[in-house]
This record gives C-alpha cells, structure tokens and sequence, in this order.
C-alpha cells in the first residue's frame, strides 16, 4: 500500500512550486541586501534603545582604544628620545682648556660620535648664578664647584643598547674623566612601563571585546524574544534557519558598526581635550614632541572592522543559542 | 498523499494522544477531522506538519516518510504544505501583502513573481482591496482569508487547517469553507480539523473521526 502511495505523491511532488535556480541565486543576494536595510529600519523604528544599546559598546570599544592611542604615541615618543641620548663626562678638576680640547678633539674622531660639546666651568658657573636664584650663595664661594663638561652625542648608527655601553667603557678609560653620565636609566624605566601599560591594553581590550559580546547577545535575545510569534511562524511556513537567523545577524552588524562610530567620536574628543593643556605641557620642556592629533586611519579602520565582528560574533552565538528554544507549539 | 500506517503519539508525561491511528487520504481529496476536545485532532495535524514526531507507527507525506525527515530538511517539507490556523498566526507589524508574500520570500521568488503570486492569492480569497493594510484592522473572516491566501500563495498540494473556523460566525465559516472546497476542486488536497459538525454535515465530504486518541470507523457516531 504504501508503494503504490509513493508512485502517487511523487507525480505531485513534481508539480511543486518551487523558483529556478538562477532565480534563487539572484534572489538570494536581493534578499541580502533587503534584510540588511530591513534590519537597519527595524533599529531606526527605536532610535532611543538603539542608541542607547550603541553607546554602551561605543565606551566598551573607546577604551582599549583611546589607551592604545596614548601608548603608541608614547612609545614613539620615546623612540624619538632614544635617538638624541645624550653622554655627560665630568671631567677631572684641574685640566687646562688646551687639555679638554685635545680631548675633546680625539672624541670627535671616533666613528660612534657625531659631535661633542664643550661646557666650560667658568660659563656654567655664570649660568648658573644667573638662572637659580642663589646668585649670593655662589658668590660666596671662594672656588668655582662645578668641573668641565664634555657632552657626547653618538651617532644614530650607534645607537643601540649594547653599543651604547660599549662606548661607555670606552670613555670610562681615558684618564682625564671623572665620571660618565648616560640618562639611560629613566628610559629603561619608561620602556619597562609603557610594557606594562600594552599589556594592560590588551588585558583591558580582551574583557571589553568581552563585554561588547555580552552587550550585543543580550540585546539579541531580548530582540528574538520579542519576536518569538515572528519566528514561529516563520518556520511554520517553513523558513530555514539561515533565514530566520539573518535579520537578527545583520542587526549584530549594525550595532557593531554604530558602536565602532561612537568609539571612534568619543576617542577623537577625548584626543582634542587632551591635545591643549598637553601642548602647554610640552612646551614648558621646550618640546613639540608631545602633540596626540587624531586617531589614523589605520587604527579607526581596525577599531571599525573589529567593532563589526564583534558584532556579528554576539548576534551569531545568541541566535544560535536562543533560536533553538522556539518550536512551534 | 497522507498515509498514517499505526501511528501512536504519547506525549511527555504519560497520556497517549493518539494510538494506533490508521488512514490514508488521497492526492485531490478533501476531508474533515472531528472528535471532542483532547480526542487528538491537534495531535494529528501536528504530526503531519512536523510539529511533533509520531512514538510509533509511520507517517507518510507525498511519499517521504516523516520519521526519517531530520530537522535540517524540515522546513522544505513544511513549504510543500500550507498550514492554517484558529488563530490566523499573522505578523501584525506587516501589511496584508508582506504576510501573504513571506513563504514566496522564503522560498527566494523574485520580486516581480512575488507581486503577481501575492495578488492572485489575495485575489481569489477577495481581499486584494485590502493588501496595504494591516491585518489588525481587519475583521476576524478577513484575517483569516489572510492566512489561507498565505497558505495557498505558493501553491501547496496539501492544505491544513486546525479550527480555522473556531472564531468565526456561521456565515463566515461557511464562506471560509467555501473557499477550501474551491481549492480541492483545483487539485489540492484538504485537511480540515473542526467540531462544527453542522456545517461539514452540509457539505458531503468524507468525515475521519477521532475519539479519546483512536479512529472510529468512517460512516460512524
């Protein structure tokens, strides 16, 4: 009997409606891009929430953002200061000037120095009583305390750490210095911090990406069950899963999208704020290196891109949670 | 075109809601399904619609046995059917021709087949006047030949109805059954679940009933 059946139904499966396949094809990116601006309309229908939601991932992504901007800047900075280090030798008390300029001359035919600088102690001593304010005190000194400087610059071509200290050795020879002076110490320290402050970028980055994901599942699982009956109905009418999935996936985009816009506002105002007082900062040490300017292009790409997967990412994992639970009844 | 070979449904918690059920409905027949309250019509039409999966037994659908249908191939099942309701189960936040042209959309129909599918189904159940609407302001009779137009847009052979009459006056239900006979004289096959027994005496069509889960004989009361 149930044989018979089939041959019977098979004639009427043939006779199903179903659209040709180059139909399908195109409909299928037509529907695509319908269901991507349906989805946008669906959130422009509750601008408030929408917006409100959007915030909420626009500060979670602004954060490891806006840190990750100051500490690329900084540790350019820094690079930028490494290339100017800087050697102070003080030299022996008692040495005639035709003494030091010999020295001074034997240093500047080294190859790993660019250039070197002669501070006499009578200049330094002038200088000084005129700008510290103890002009009196000085005065009252019979000798002059301070010795003679040479300042070495070495070259960018020596530039390194260990060439660095390999020079050091070098100057500790000569017989004449007293003492060798490389301000390294508080760059290795800021190195040391701003190593600290990237992984505290990334610590801080990962929870956040974190709880963007949690932010945008939660407002897809209140949106699914808002439109529970929808989607009963929908697979009643046999809609796939894919199908039913895709507005709400979409939605996750936009929200990621929204939100990267908002990072990228709130980090750029922030900047502008910053950018002022830390341009009078700067130049009270007679500096224009420290100046933030806006975020790059790169960097607001990547916050965007980034923004959209994580988007994607929480709407795909709570639909794929959510949609699951509802079956027709 | 239905073929229920002893099928039982027992549900979570103890109670058979359906035991040995044996019938077969052919391609191009229409019938109706009664029996009291909890006799197991709903069971029934949800075992053809894939809602619930039978404990026992076979159902058999266009020749597919539906024990076999797993959930990734279910909903192209389901397209082959229209399913109607008491409770019409539209969207309310879309007008009358959105709701009539989803399973079109689904189903990845182009926009211009969409608009004339949806007008001749709107069309046949008298409402084309009203596709701009939405189907909150329409009556209940109007709602519900919403539904069948959604049911029968893309042409099913196979229609079912659970009470699609339940709420509805005898005038109505008369037109709305109506409608259902003119869709059997074109080829489709009909299911209807209802206890309006007055109306179906009226209409001499075959009469499958159901009492406390099990088939009586046809002819019987």
């Amino acid at each position: 009997m149930v044989k018979s059946n089939a041959t019977e139904v098979s004639s009427v499966q043939l006779r199903q409606l179903k659209p040709s396949f180059s139909s399908r094809f195109k409909e299928f990116f037509v529907r695509h891009l319908q269901v991507f601006f349906y989805s946008l309309g669906l959130l422009s229908r509750t601008p408030f929430s929408t917006l409100m939601t959007a915030s909420a991932l626009g500060i979670a992504l602004a954060l490891p953002t806006g840190l990750y901007v100051i500490l690329d800047h900084a540790s350019q900075l820094s690079g930028d200061i490494n290339s100017i280090n800087q050697i102070s030798l003080f030299m022996k008390k008692g040495l005639s000037e035709a003494n030091i300029q010999t020295i001074k001359k034997k240093l500047e035919s080294y190859p790993e120095i660019t250039q070197v600088k002669h501070v006499n102690r009578d200049a330094a001593l002038q200088e000084f009583q005129d700008n510290s304010g103890f002009g009196d005190a000085l005065k009252a000194l019979k000798d002059n305390p301070l010795p003679d400087l040479l300042i070495v610059y070495p070259s960018i071509t020596h530039n390194n750490p260990q060439q660095i200290n390999a020079l050091l050795g070098e100057l500790k020879k000569i017989k004449q210095v007293a003492l060798v002076q490389l301000d390294i110490q508080w760059l290795q320290r800021l190195y040391a911090i701003l190593h600290i402050g990237q992984r505290g970028v990334l610590i801080i980055g990962f929870l956040l990406a974190l709880g963007v994901l949690l932010i945008v599942g939660n407002t897809i699982r209140l949106a699914i069950e808002n439109r529970r009956s929808e989607i009963v109905v929908m697979k009643l009418i046999g809609g796939t899963n894919s199908f039913i999935r895709r507005p709400f996936l979409y939605t996750g985009f936009w929200y990621g999208l929204l939100g990267s816009f908002i990072a990228i506002l709130l980090v750029n105002i922030s900047l502008i704020i910053i950018n002022d007082p830390l341009a009078h900062l700067s130049s009270l040490y007679d500096s224009n290196l420290f100046s933030l300017g806006l975020m790059g292009v790169n960097i607001s790409a990547t916050l965007l891109l980034s923004g959209c997967f994580l988007g994607l990412l929480g709407a795909r994992l709570a639909v794929g949670k959510h949609l699951k639970d509802i079956e027709p009844k | 075109m239905i073929l229920f070979d002893q099928v039982s449904k027992r549900y979570k918690g103890g109670n058979e809601a359906l035991s040995q059920v044996n019938f077969h409905l052919h391609q191009g027949e229409m019938a109706f399904l009664t029996g009291h309250s909890g006799a197991g019509k709903s069971t029934l039409l949800k075992l053809i619609a894939l809602i619930e999966r039978a404990s026992t037994g076979n159902v058999i659908i266009g020749g597919k046995n539906l024990n076999k249908v797993s959930r990734h191939t279910l909903p192209y099942l389901r397209r082959n059917m229209g399913i109607i309701f008491q409770d019409y189960q539209l969207l309310y936040d879309r007008t009358v021709f959105d709701n009539v042209a989803l399973p079109l959309i689904i189903s990845g129909f182009s926009s211009r087949e969409v608009k004339k599918r949806v007008h001749a189904a709107l069309d046949k159940v008298g409402l084309l006047r009203f596709e701009k609407k939405y189907p909150i302001t329409l009556s209940g009779g109007e709602q519900q030949r919403v539904s069948i137009a959604r049911a029968v847009v893309n042409k099913p052979a196979l229609l079912l109805a659970d009470e699609p009459t339940g709420n509805l006056d005898p005038e109505l239900s008369r037109e709305i059954m109506n409608l259902f006979m003119a869709f059997n004289q074109v080829g489709v096959t009909v299911l209807i679940a209802t206890h309006d027994i007055p109306l179906i005496n009226q209409l001499n069509k075959r009469i499958i009933q159901l009492s406390h889960g099990q088939l009586l004989a046809e002819g019987e009361s």
